[in-house]
């Protein structure tokens, strides 16, 4: 039972969102721009950082869904996604993602853990400061929305199952969707 | 010295703003909705919890910011300063309302992490009146500032101590809201110090 009354079977953040539209939009349109919009960063490596985030805050359907998106991305390659949730040194990525995931786990336990060594190990492995603002900013984010999904104790399907077209859906039609369509034609006219 | 390259002389999260601005649209709107505009609980109010957030999280800029934006919110005098003070350090023991105490007990425990947030905080608040879209955007609040703290400190943002520019920012924040802002324009009582300095 969530703490508030949520839309019937509605899986997680699903649920607030639906009860909450004009939080969702903002919530909604910053999760595109972070983890869709134009980047050198793929949206393969902006799920990683999510997902990775969200494990370690033990958010159940944050780390299964952003999990599925970024196994999406990377053609259904699962495993990796496991490695970098738990072990993200050991996985076989770059080493410039790792070093942006050890910012990010940084980020989790709380800004001021991030050491001037961290960002000079994400530098040296080429990293930009957009791609360190980003991933900072990311690992934040989902601080939030993890916090939003538990703290209203959701319903959270469990297993990976469940997530496996939400993570489709996702990466390929993204986060806003067809909402707010009424709005951006409105300021379009 | 901040982590990435931020423009000179803008105090906290102003930098990391100016410096994305696709990030800080979603962002502003986001504070904007939340902090501002008609609700059953009060701007003062709301920007209470995000100060009290802020405050356990140790993040210096927003629990100044939004700590001056709530005094001014109810008034601007240096009583309510001392007030939203005494709130951070023991809000059980202030003057603020059942509903509210219980509200901020739920903010604190969404600070720790949201699994921590039990039936019985939410049945105290629900005693006291509490409704489920006062639940609801308390739990987002508090979320929100564990997010915005994290950006701020995450990037080693400049945070300076002097409380006249929280005044300006206050000032700027309860009369202005947060979105259509420029935040990359210097701040009066950081460029009136730099006068001073160059003189």
């Amino acid at each position: 039972m969530a703490h508030i009354q949520l839309p019937e079977g509605l899986p997680g953040i699903v649920g607030p969102l639906t009860y909450s539209p004009e939080t969702a939009r903002p919530l909604l349109l910053l999760a595109e721009t972070l983890l869709r919009g134009p980047n050198t960063l793929t949206s393969a490596e902006r799920e990683m950082i999510a997902a990775h985030v969200s494990y370690r805050n033990e958010c159940n359907f944050c780390q299964l869904s952003h999990g599925a998106a970024a196994a999406a991305h990377l053609k259904g390659n699962y495993d990796l996604v496991e490695q970098i949730k738990i072990n993200p040194e050991s996985a076989a990525v770059s080493d410039k993602l790792k070093a942006l995931l050890a910012v990010a786990g940084k980020v989790q336990q709380g800004g001021k853990q991030v050491l001037s060594e961290d960002i000079t190990r994400a530098r040296q492995q080429g990293a930009t400061d957009k791609e360190i603002h980003d991933t900072v900013l990311i690992a934040a984010a989902f601080c939030m929305y993890n916090r939003y999904v538990d703290g209203l104790a959701t319903f959270q399907p469990l297993g990976r199952e469940a997530y496996h077209d939400m993570g489709e859906q996702l990466a390929h039609e993204g986060y806003v969707r067809d909402r707010f369509q009424d709005e951006q034609q409105a300021a379009q006219a | 010295m901040a982590h990435i390259s931020l423009t000179e002389g803008l105090p906290g999260i102003r930098g990391p703003m100016t410096f994305s601005p696709e990030t800080t649209k979603p962002l502003a709107e986001l504070a904007q909705v939340l902090l501002t505009g008609p609700h059953t609980l009060t701007p003062a109010e709301r920007e209470m919890i995000a100060t009290y957030v802020s405050s356990q999280n140790d993040c210096l800029y927003c629990q100044s910011c939004h700590g001056s934006t709530a005094a001014q919110h109810l008034g601007g005098k240096d009583g309510d300063y001392e007030f939203i003070a005494e709130m951070k350090r023991d809000f059980e023991g202030t003057s603020l309302s059942p509903k509210m105490k219980a509200l901020l007990n739920i903010a604190g425990k969404v600070q720790q992490g949201g699994k921590n947030v039990t039936t019985s905080d939410v049945e105290r608040a629900r005693r006291e009146g509490a409704t489920d879209k006062e639940i609801h955007d308390t739990v987002l609040i508090a979320a929100a500032f564990c997010m915005f703290n994290r950006y701020v400190d995450g990037l080693g943002t400049w945070q300076p101590s002097d409380p006249e520019i929280y005044r300006e920012i206050g000032q700027q924040t309860s009369s202005q809201g947060y979105v259509k802002r420029d935040y990359g324009k210097p701040l009066e009582a950081i460029a009136a110090k730099q006068r001073g300095a160059n003189s």
